[in-house]
């Protein structure tokens, strides 16, 4: 008897020690809620939006460059003596969620705006989203003097709207691990106004885009953009597909690619491309991405918290 | 402690017995103080550019009686005045994808229970591991524990981490933008654990 009694103390010993090593695990489960994030390394994968957009605070300067065709031959160094297409944009993050840009093009003199507002945002702990929703809504308007207008004509009266376009679209993807993420974008481009009756002024299209991370620094993109058929006679125009490498340093990002596409706006690109990817009409170009914290608001939250502390 | 008796020698085993029985659940009374709200913050200063940054969900217990204390933040919740910064932070050098948290075990000493059931400020060492990007490195640390006449108490410590140890790769380009040793500040205010 005594010898049990001696043996169920000792083991109630031993359990009550060994109880007390995981400290930790009797604090319960962490629900802070964490965003995935960096799904992509910038907010464009070549020409389109990615899921991503710019922080809060953060304004993020675009160059974009566009060379000449490859297929022009050495005597123009397979395109790099141009004729050369460049975009300037600024984009400025004003929430988490909320984003807006502005820019202007060479090509078409074309000055473009847009808001980007991520509905639906993936989640890695704290909440159940398995991916990022986001909607992107542009506008561009082709600013050249009427006169160089590609349908100006003396005897027709020529209304301001009619230089107008829009593209309205869905972003949705999602970060499948650190290396790759994908994303599908369903849209609408809309022309007000477009060159035959048999063109139709809304383009539904859809697109795809992946990107594969290869090193911390460097990663693999593509994208295709699909216009659907049966919208009208467009045997001229071929779909956009562009592919390349985002370098990244310290405040930059550097994207380096092949496309097919001249022009770097929605409706240049996804409606009116008319090169064609596999016969050599490609074009090499660039988009440098250099992001500047403008305001933190994190801090200004963290001095209103500091403030009502004190009194 | 094997005491050899006759048999018709031994004492009454029973209150022995009896007390070896109540001893594990006194062991297992609460003297732990815990937080999910601790504040770890980091600075490297350079002459090029100081990096900061302060995480203010550090989750820590601590045990009073074994003197046992455990520690775990997110690196994630790493918060920067640079967003570019806090991204490159967790996608470029402490890869949070693959190593999401820091933690640390560790024992401290020169503080008993009895300090701590009256108010006063105690002067500690502790001893344990830090694990983090994967690796583990052993720290001895020095750090106050404070008690207040509420209950409360604040646990502070300062100290050096040298990014290498932890095999954090710094390209050559940018090794001038961050320090050969990291300052970092832990402040904890625990509460009892019910």
């Amino acid at each position: 008897m005594t010898k049990l009694l001696i043996t169920i103390a000792l083991c109630l010993v031993a359990f009550a020690t060994r109880a007390q090593d995981d400290l930790l695990n009797l604090l319960g489960k962490d629900s802070t809620v964490e965003y995935t994030n960096a799904s992509f390394k910038t907010t464009r994968v070549i020409n389109g939006h990615s899921l991503e957009s710019t922080a809060p605070g953060v304004l993020d300067v675009r160059i974009n460059h566009r060379f000449g065709l490859i297929s022009s031959g050495a005597v123009n160094a397979f395109g790099l003596d141009g004729p050369a297409t460049i975009r300037i944009g600024f984009d400025y993050g004003i929430s988490s969620r909320l984003m807006v840009g502005i820019g202007r093009s060479n090509f078409q003199k074309t000055v473009d705006g847009l808001v980007k507002y991520k509905v639906l945002r993936q989640c890695d702990q704290g909440c159940r989203m398995p991916l990022t929703l986001a909607v992107v809504a542009s506008m561009s308007v082709n600013t050249q003097r009427e006169q160089d207008l590609p349908w100006y004509s003396a005897d027709r009266t020529d209304f301001y709207t009619n230089r107008i376009s829009y593209n309205f679209q869905a972003i949705i993807g999602r970060k499948f691990s650190e290396s790759i993420s994908f994303q599908i974008m369903p849209g609408l481009v809309h022309r007000n106004l477009v060159s035959t009756e048999s063109d139709k002024n809304d383009l539904l299209n859809i697109g795809g885009a992946g990107r594969c991370k290869l090193t911390k620094r460097l990663a693999i993109n593509a994208e295709y953009f699909y216009v659907l058929p049966d919208q009208g006679a467009r045997s001229q125009y071929q779909n956009s597909l562009s592919v390349g490498f985002d370098i990244e340093t310290g405040g930059h990002v550097f994207q380096m690619f092949f496309t097919n596409s001249t022009g770097m706006f929605e409706r240049s690109y996804i409606a009116e491309t008319t090169n064609d990817f596999f016969k050599g009409d490609i074009l090499y170009g660039f988009n440098i991405s250099r992001v500047f914290t403008i305001h933190d608001p994190k801090k200004r939250a963290r001095e209103k918290e500091e403030g009502g502390k004190k009194q | 402690m094997i005491i050899v008796y006759r048999k018709n020698q031994l004492p009454n085993m029973k209150p022995l017995l009896l007390l070896l029985l109540v001893l594990p659940f006194t062991l297992c009374a609460q003297d732990r103080y815990a937080t999910r709200t601790g504040e770890v913050s980091f600075f490297s200063a350079t002459p090029i550019e100081n990096i900061q940054a302060v995480n203010h969900k550090a989750a820590s217990v601590f045990d009073a009686a074994t003197g046992a204390v455990e520690f775990s933040l997110l690196m994630k919740g790493f918060e920067f005045e640079k967003s570019l910064m806090q991204e490159h932070f967790n996608e470029n050098y402490m890869e949070s994808g693959t190593w999401p948290k820091g933690v640390f075990k560790g024992k401290v000493q020169g503080i008993t229970s009895d300090d701590l059931k009256k108010p006063g400020k105690h002067d500690v060492t502790v001893a344990g591991e830090l694990t983090m990007h994967g690796v583990a490195q052993h720290l001895d640390l020095k750090g106050t524990v404070d008690m207040d006449a509420a209950g409360a108490l604040t646990a502070a410590c300062d100290f050096v981490v040298k990014p290498e140890d932890y095999k954090i790769t710094i390209p050559g380009v940018v090794r001038g933008h961050i320090a050969e040793e990291i300052q970092v500040k832990v402040r904890l205010d625990l509460r009892k654990m019910q």
